[in-house]
């Protein structure tokens, strides 16, 4: 049985509470940041911030607030490309992702449409929000549910939760956000975090229609074979610093705001 | 608050002026949001998008320090519109009132001003023969209070209003349009405010505007209404109750003067009004002076009343405290818990200040800025004498004790972890530090009396922790066997009770399962839950509860009824704040404000020092003339000596404005030491319009200088559409907002906003004025 997080970003007041309560639970260090003229911060998702709130400010003069992390998909291009495994979906819908199986390879970082896995360059081992798969299995909400005080994040059943977003969409509208609408409940085959939003999901930045990098079908069809050949301990070295090589390639590439 | 957190979810309409809830009291939006889950709306006055104008149904922006323009033009416009609520406003309040015939208002004076203070005698009732005031509950004579109100708010009409505050008319009526839908019977409007209506010199008439706005509309004593103060610490409706303010004993004692209250009897006699509540303060006084000094006071030496200090007449608020101490006239100074070179106007004049201090003791958790104003930028440690002791101290989850929280529930806390190092907790501090200086006066010392009669029973020998158990008894009351109080009723003024602070009384009456320790959840009920902690005054949730039913008794809201008279008998879901046993509904409708002495609410009030109706005045610095009256500023505002030059408009062009965000917490001293929130917000940075930044060549992200005539501060700019440049009478003015959090210690540091602020304050309160000034801005 899958379970989502349901975001109402009508509700959501920017408060930061969940992106703290993130750092708190999963004891991430803080990154020392600079102002650079807006509230969001740090800019990016980084290695040891897994979830930020995102601030926009939009032509029409309105600030538009959402909480932004991994969406654990269900059709999550991060676990089909992972050749060692290390992140896999977990039966309740968490896109789990095991450190010490972490090679740091950076392939998740490319296919993710949303942007979200980070290598840290010291430990080799890429950081992403686990869902608190740990909580959750044990019966407790994410922290950055627990921890949100206008109930803008909700933790249960997709059907259930989905069923509740209909009917806050169509409520919305009657009040007058004409343009209110759920995100997520088709994107990568239904994300696990379903936004209930007043504009469109481009103006909070959210991709229109995410899709895999091209370069997924490939990966896919690779992982089986590339899996026996990481777990010869010969090769796997090889294997390594080949998979290193593009992680420091794609660092590069980014540009995220640096963090340390 | 006159209602409580949790109450929010029965409001119709939430207006929050001068308070950003959602960024500084997050978890009111809990409330907030169950209440617009049921149709209510939010209203945000605020001169910025702020996170709450954000999240907000309608948001208003005006100009800073305008407040009762806006409120005034509600005011109006529920009147001339006839949406106010008329048989509320008939018995509950002193509407009907008549005042003297000398009364008189005009051209933003009221009758009495007299060498820069109001003579408030024109400002009283008519009286009968009897000494009574005379009424007339139609309202129509032409001195009753109704009237004068009416014809005052006459002149705040929409498009008055609009020109001093910069509001949009459009947006105006709208506000103006649901906010006074709550003036239907059974319908709820809500104000919340905090430092946006306060730290002004107006601040205590944009109170009275509020509270006026919500009599009218019917809105105090009910579900989902009220004056409701977000309190900006966990503790300040704590400190506050305890007297933390010069001019104050606890629970709202007036400190006795020298010159008024030579003895007891004197003091008695002229605080203890004939009617009303407040009667009984001889009970209450006397009692806490039996707290105080125990067995040692008694009816013939006055319960020791002489052994308190008396107030010489003079301003000893925060401002006058450090104008003294740069005339020399302060020599010591313990700062516990508090950071004045941040959190101070004119900070710099006050770390100056410090300089001439002999000692200073600081108590904090962390080093703060104050602590270490004698190695601040900029000055040379050498030059200043002071001797700086820091002593460190708990925080708040390392120690045990109580906080009342803005709903004026008191909460147990407990320790959950032991404090760090050296750290102790206040009272351990103020247990060793009393018996230091009471060894100290036991050897010799100019009258000894008071210090070493000193009731002080809280255990602490040695090195160990004192009871507050002990503390928390006292404060409680107790009779003559030391058994608690049930209640602050059984408090006695010939010596047999005792008690701390009597508005307190009853939070820790049973010392084995104490209310202010309890934590039961209502099933079933308004939200009161009165099982889970203690709301004083007696577990009372909602305040001037009588009005939530009308005169007959019948609640104007059945849905959520509070106290109702049903089947011959009173039905409550909180505890009455009305004389109600064997008392008819229509009897107690006469006397639903017990604490005053008409035991009706003051639409009018005879007592306030800057005049009975609130009035619109520009603040100290303002770019623009008062539209209303040629009294530019409130007349009898408390200018301190020091305050030096003020900025005028050719020089300083923008108006100033301070305020909080969610991730910091004050002068900053915790939280820009803690790295998860400062990682949010690291540096100090103003936010300016687009408008302003582009006419000024700044662009987002740039290093700024922000300068007043106190003094100059760095910033980065952060340049954003959510501020917007205000026209006002026909001139765009522009506004600067600046978070007061940084300061120069710390993990993160910063320039302090205070540098810029003016020492100038209210006439009531002498709170000073941080919302509104003027200043000038460039790129670095
Ligand atoms: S805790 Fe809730 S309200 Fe606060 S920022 Fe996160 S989602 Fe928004
Ligand atoms: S958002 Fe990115 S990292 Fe998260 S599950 Fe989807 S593809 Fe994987």
């Amino acid at each position: 049985m899958a379970n989502i997080v349901l975001i109402d970003t009508r509700k959501c007041m920017a408060c930061r509470g969940c992106q703290v309560a993130c750092k708190d639970w999963n004891q991430l260090p803080a990154g020392v940041t600079k102002f650079r003229g807006t509230y969001t911060n740090p800019l990016t998702l980084q290695p040891h911030t897994w979830t930020h709130l995102v601030f926009t400010e939009t032509d029409q003069g309105r600030w538009l607030f959402a909480k932004y992390a991994c969406m654990h998909c269900t059709d999550a291009a991060c676990v089909e490309v992972c050749p060692l495994g290390a992140v896999r979906r977990l039966k309740n819908g968490t896109v789990w992702h095991d450190a010490d199986k972490c090679a740091g390879c950076g392939l998740c970082v490319e296919q993710c449409p949303f942007n979200v896995p980070r290598i840290n360059k010291f430990t080799r081992v890429m950081g992403k929000c686990t869902g608190c798969a740990e909580r959750t299995m044990n019966g407790l909400q994410p922290a950055c549910v627990a921890t949100c005080p206008s109930g803008a994040l909700e933790y249960g059943e997709r059907k259930e939760l989905l069923a509740k977003a209909r009917a806050r969409v169509e409520e919305l509208q009657e009040q007058g956000f004409d343009q209110a609408c759920l995100y997520g409940e088709t994107e990568m085959g239904g994300l696990g975090r379903v936004y209930i939003l007043t504009r469109p999901p481009a103006e909070y930045g959210l991709p229109e229609n995410p899709q895999p990098a091209a370069s997924a079908w490939f990966w896919r069809a690779a992982k089986g074979p590339l899996r026996k050949l990481a777990s010869l301990t010969l090769v796997s070295g090889a294997m390594f610093s080949l998979l290193r090589w593009r992680a420091e390639r794609i660092q590069g590439k980014r540009g995220d705001q640096k963090a340390v | 608050m006159t209602n409580h957190w949790i109450d929010y979810q029965h409001s119709d309409v939430i207006m929050a002026i001068g308070v950003n809830t959602a960024e500084n009291h997050p978890m009111s939006m809990r409330w907030i949001e169950r209440a617009r889950a049921k149709g209510a709306r939010l209203i945000s006055v605020d001169p910025r998008l702020t996170r709450t104008a954000a999240v907000a149904d309608i948001w208003l922006p005006l100009r800073p320090g305008t407040d009762i323009a806006l409120l005034g033009g509600l005011i109006n416009y529920a009147l001339e519109n006839d949406l106010f609520h008329r048989e509320y406003v008939v018995h509950y309040t002193n509407a009907s009132y008549i005042l003297r015939a000398d009364y008189a208002f005009s051209d933003g004076v009221f009758s009495g001003l007299e060498g820069g203070k109001y003579n408030t005698q024109s400002w009283q009732y008519e009286l009968d023969d009897e000494g009574r005031p005379l009424q007339d509950p139609t309202l129509q004579h032409p001195r009753c209070v109704f009237q004068v109100l009416k014809k005052h708010y006459s002149r705040y009409d929409r498009d008055t209003v609009c020109k001093i505050t910069g509001c949009n008319p459009a947006d105006f009526d709208k506000v103006a349009a649901t906010y006074c839908a709550t003036g239907k019977p059974g319908k709820a409007g809500n104000i919340l405010y905090a430092m946006g209506i306060t730290q002004s010199t107006h601040g205590t008439q944009n109170v009275r505007a509020i509270a006026i706005l919500q009599l009218l509309l019917g809105n105090i004593g009910i579900p989902g209404g009220g004056v409701n103060a977000q309190r900006g610490e966990a503790n300040v409706q704590g400190s506050t109750d305890m007297a933390m303010l010069f001019h104050l004993l606890p629970g709202y004692l007036n400190m006795p003067q020298a010159k008024d209250h030579a003895t007891l009897a004197d003091y008695l006699a002229k605080e203890t009004p004939a009617s009303g509540y407040w009667s009984n303060k001889p009970k209450f006084f006397i009692s806490l002076l039996k707290a105080w000094w125990g067995d040692a006071a008694t009816a013939d030496n006055e319960y020791c009343y002489h052994w308190l200090p008396k107030l010489d007449g003079r301003n000893r608020s925060h401002m006058a405290i450090f104008d003294a101490m740069q005339q020399g006239e302060i020599r010591g100074m313990f700062v516990w818990g508090q950071n004045p070179a941040v959190g101070g106007p004119n900070a710099e004049y006050e770390r100056k200040a410090l300089e001439k201090l002999d000692w200073m003791v600081a108590v904090d958790i962390f080093e703060t800025e104050t602590a270490s104003f004698w190695r601040r930028p900029g000055v040379n440690p050498t030059d200043i004498k002071t001797e700086v002791f820091l002593l460190p101290a708990a925080a708040s989850y390392e120690k045990e004790g109580t906080v009342s929280n803005s709903g004026r529930w008191i909460q147990w806390r407990y320790q959950a972890v032991a404090p760090p190092g050296q750290a102790k907790s206040d009272l351990w501090i103020a247990d060793k530090l009393y018996k230091a200086i009471r060894a100290a006066y036991q050897q010799d010392g100019v009258f000894p009396d008071p210090i070493v009669n000193l009731h002080w029973n809280y255990g602490g020998e040695g090195e160990e922790e004192p009871d507050i158990e002990q503390v928390a008894l006292e404060i409680n009351g107790y009779d003559a066997d030391g058994r608690p109080l049930r209640d602050f009723t059984l408090l006695r003024d010939d010596g047999a009770t005792a008690c701390g602070c009597w508005i307190y009384s009853g939070y820790y009456n049973d010392l084995e399962d104490p209310p202010a320790k309890r934590r039961i959840r209502e099933e079933q009920g308004i939200g009161t839950n009165p099982d889970w902690a203690f709301a004083w005054p007696l577990n009372r949730r909602i305040l001037y509860n009588r009005c939530s039913s009308d005169p007959r008794g019948k609640p104007w809201n059945s849905q959520v009824p509070l106290i109702w008279w049903e089947d011959g008998q009173w039905r409550m879901n909180d505890v009455p704040d009305f004389g109600w046993k064997d008392i008819l509904p229509e009897q107690s409708a006469k006397a639903p404000f017990i604490m005053l002495p008409e035991l009706q609410a003051r639409l009018f009030s005879p007592t306030v020092a800057d005049g009975p109706l609130p009035e619109h005045y520009e603040p100290v610095e303002s770019p623009v003339k008062n539209l209303l009256s040629s009294q530019q500023h409130n007349p009898v505002v408390t200018f301190l000596p020091c305050l030096g030059k003020l900025a005028v408009t050719d020089e300083y062009p923008y108006i100033g404005t301070t305020y909080r965000v969610s991730e910091h917490w004050q002068s900053g001293i915790m939280t820009r030491n803690s790295p998860w929130l400062a990682e949010l917000a690291p540096e100090m940075f103003v936010e300016i319009s687009t408008r302003l930044a582009d006419s000024l060549g700044i662009a987002n992200g740039d290093k700024v200088v922000v300068t007043t005539p106190r003094g100059q501060i760095q910033a980065v700019a952060y340049v954003t559409r959510r501020l917007k440049p205000l026209a006002v009478n026909g001139q765009m003015v522009e506004i600067v907002g600046m978070p007061w959090h940084w300061g120069y210690r710390g993990l993160f540091p910063g320039d302090s906003a205070n540098v810029l602020t003016p020492h100038v304050g209210d006439p009531n309160t002498s709170i000073p004025e941080y919302k509104a000034f003027l200043c000038n801005i460039r790129r670095a």
